[in-house]
């Protein structure tokens, strides 16, 4: 089966890309001086015997090759170790409660992307050079040009606070789970989406633009329209297939940066998922947490980049998988 | 316009012998699209001006009488303690938290988006100039390092690893600047080699070859040449792009760092002031847009002058037909040499 001898290739290889990742986070950190990391947890009246107990108790007294031998270890037995920070809970836990926050805004995040996206990209497309089609070309400009941050700090000042100060509570900030209902989570959720999508959504909204119109200017399309089928059809079932491999294959080289987004977003909104945990624990020097969070990272880079891999062979039949 | 109508106003311009036609470089041509393309003539002049601005960031500071990290706790604050509203005291932006000018810090702050936006363009276009047209005019063992090398750089989350570069080399300037140079040159570089791969079976590189020409003079005389006008344009591209992950990287606290402005760390100062305080939010947020989007528009507009093929949405292909039949000569040679846009499918 050629599907699983790619699926079995490409898994084996993106835990090759995990291993050198981790790796390099690790030494990353000891370059670094873990003094500093060990007084600034010990406080700032420490005495040296005390830095290095701490020391001591973090495990960072030992040669570095021993550490990463222990590190590798835990970490193949699926042990993150423990946070330095935090009363010194155990990363799994940290990991527990922030994965749902960040699950829900990546997944809805992705959601509003591709949809306005691609559906901006095709009625642009479908009506070039008119009102919907300048309009949403500037409006594609000005997402480019708007830094995730600076948008998100806008829609908290002109659309969270005059919303709440006039008694609409269903917008907010902060996390609220599904457990708290349907309501409380989307409406938490509402402006992370809109932030992360108008900053990605701009630049697939002129990629699935220019590639449709591209497209239909094909002899295929003429074909099929002179065989009489409906626009509708021609466009989307002839076209659209074809135009949308080049979107898929820019979703591969975006998802880095989508990650980026995610963590500004998650800062911005005070969200408390992966993304603002991460800048906090890269700040304090929270190793074990850092490794964590970058293996996590890689692993959904890598899993998202097999996915559109098959997604391309899926879109073109061209395409073989191997 | 069809080919009667060209073949026409041919013999009606050979017949008007004002002066003698010269042949004009494709940067010529290009030079004359872009002035007319209003956008980019718009964006240029904004980017003039906030350039000007920057550049004399010292001189207003002076003439204000604030310095950029100065301190005004009695002009500067309210009697609550809070920031003064823009146009009290003499404060024209208003003023932060620590009462400081917001508008000498707001220019302060462009002139390190500018710095930082143009100097990491230069080094990320070099580099990834380099490193396309080696990985893709060697090809075998070398591309295919180099190849790995920048899909990897290309989609890895790197906004976790600059953070993490920036704590460990401390954050400066300096870190800011090789941080975004470094996840910056493989966007260029993957263009350029794909460029290479195609331009390397052309056959006047092959005259070239058989001519003796050794592969360095090929790559930098033959190559290089035919690549600067996708190189331009990601390059006019890229610096916004830097300004952005600069501002990013101050806003999380891991770029410049205060008491030294930068619009990323004046936002993230704004952040809990917003309610009491909108100017403190409103102006560097406007001036992170205004230079953002002149930058993309200008890249907008080279890549269309550059590359007349691609549809262009705000150049009126009606006027250029009018000017035509209405303008000097020289604007009709113009619109005759500029080859016409496609036609959009519901033409076609």
């Amino acid at each position: 089966m050629a599907m699983t001898r790619f699926l079995i290739r490409r898994i084996l290889s993106g835990i090759v890309v995990l291993w050198i990742v981790s790796t390099a986070a690790f030494f990353l950190f000891f370059a670094r001086n873990p003094d500093i990391v060990a007084r600034s947890l010990a406080g700032r009246a420490a005495t040296g015997a005390i830095i290095n107990e701490v020391k001591r108790n973090l495990g960072l007294t030992q040669p570095i090759l021993v550490q990463y031998w222990q590190f590798l270890d835990r970490t193949v037995h699926g042990n993150f170790g423990l946070s330095y920070y935090n009363g010194q809970i155990p990363v799994s836990s940290i990991l527990a409660r922030d994965i749902p926050r960040t699950l829900s805004v990546v997944v809805g995040g992705v959601v509003f992307w591709l949809i306005v996206g691609i559906a901006v990209g095709v009625l642009s497309a479908t009506r070039a050079r008119t009102v919907f089609d300048r309009v949403s070309t500037l409006g594609v400009l000005a997402g480019i040009s708007l830094p995730t941050f600076v948008l998100g700090e806008l829609l908290l000042a002109y659309v969270y606070v005059p919303l709440n100060t006039h008694g609409i509570g269903w917008v907010n900030t902060g996390y609220a789970g599904l457990s708290q209902g349907l309501g409380a989570w989307s409406g938490a959720m509402i402006l992370p989406w809109i932030t992360l999508a108008t900053v990605q959504a701009a630049v697939y909204t002129r990629l699935s633009r220019g590639s449709l119109l591209d497209t239909l200017g094909e002899d295929y399309i003429r074909t099929a329209r002179a065989k009489g089928l409906t626009e509708r059809r021609v466009v989307y079932r002839h076209a659209m297939r074809a135009a949308l491999t080049p979107v898929v294959s820019q979703l591969g080289v975006d998802i880095g940066a989508f990650l980026g987004g995610v963590l500004v977003v998650e800062t911005v909104f005070g969200i408390g998922g992966l993304g603002e945990d991460a800048v906090t624990a890269v700040t304090n020097g929270d190793l074990p947490t850092i490794i964590a969070f970058v293996l996590i990272a890689s692993a959904f880079v890598v899993a998202a980049n097999i996915l559109v891999d098959m997604l391309y062979a899926v879109l073109d039949p061209r395409v073989r998988i191997t | 316009m069809s080919l009667s109508e060209l073949e026409f106003q041919a013999q009606t311009l050979e017949a008007a012998p004002t002066e003698a036609i010269q042949g004009r470089s494709q940067w010529r041509l290009t030079w004359a699209r872009l002035r007319r393309d209003k956008m980019a003539v718009a964006s240029m002049i904004v980017i003039g001006i906030i350039a000007i601005l920057a550049l004399l960031a010292p001189v207003f500071a002076s003439l204000l009488g604030h310095g950029s990290a100065q301190v005004f706790p009695n002009s500067g604050l309210s009697s609550s303690g809070g920031p003064v509203s823009p146009g009290t005291h003499g404060f024209y932006f208003g003023t932060d938290e620590l009462g400081r000018d917001l508008l000498v810090r707001v220019l302060y702050g462009a002139r390190i988006s500018l710095f930082v936006g143009i100097t990491t363009t230069a080094i990320a276009t070099v580099g990834g100039v380099a490193v396309g047209l080696i990985s893709g005019f060697f090809g075998g063992w070398v591309d295919a390092v180099l190849a790995r090398f920048i899909d990897t750089v290309l989609a890895f989350p790197f906004l976790v690893l600059a953070l993490s570069l920036a704590v460990v080399f401390g954050p400066s300037l300096t870190i800011v600047i090789s941080v975004i140079s470094f996840f910056s040159w493989a966007a260029i570089a993957r263009i350029v080699r794909g460029q290479t791969l195609s331009l390397k079976e052309k056959e006047y590189i092959e005259a070239a070859r058989s001519l003796g020409a050794s592969p360095w003079r090929i790559m930098f005389v033959h190559i290089l040449p035919n690549l600067m006008a996708p190189v331009l344009v990601l390059a006019t591209l890229s610096i916004p792009a830097a300004i952005v992950f600069e501002s990013t990287l101050s806003y999380l606290g891991l770029g410049i760092q205060a008491p030294t402005a930068s619009w990323g760390n004046i936002l993230a100062g704004a952040q809990s002031y917003y309610q009491i305080a909108w100017w403190y939010l409103v102006f560097p947020a406007a001036a992170l847009l205004i230079t953002t989007l002149a930058f993309n528009l200008l890249g907008d507009g080279v890549r269309d002058a550059l590359d007349p093929r691609t549809e262009r949405i705000f150049a009126a292909r009606r006027n250029r037909r009018r000017r035509i039949w209405a303008g000097s000569p020289a604007a009709q040679l113009d619109a005759l040499v500029a080859p016409v846009p496609t036609d959009g499918p519901e033409e076609a």
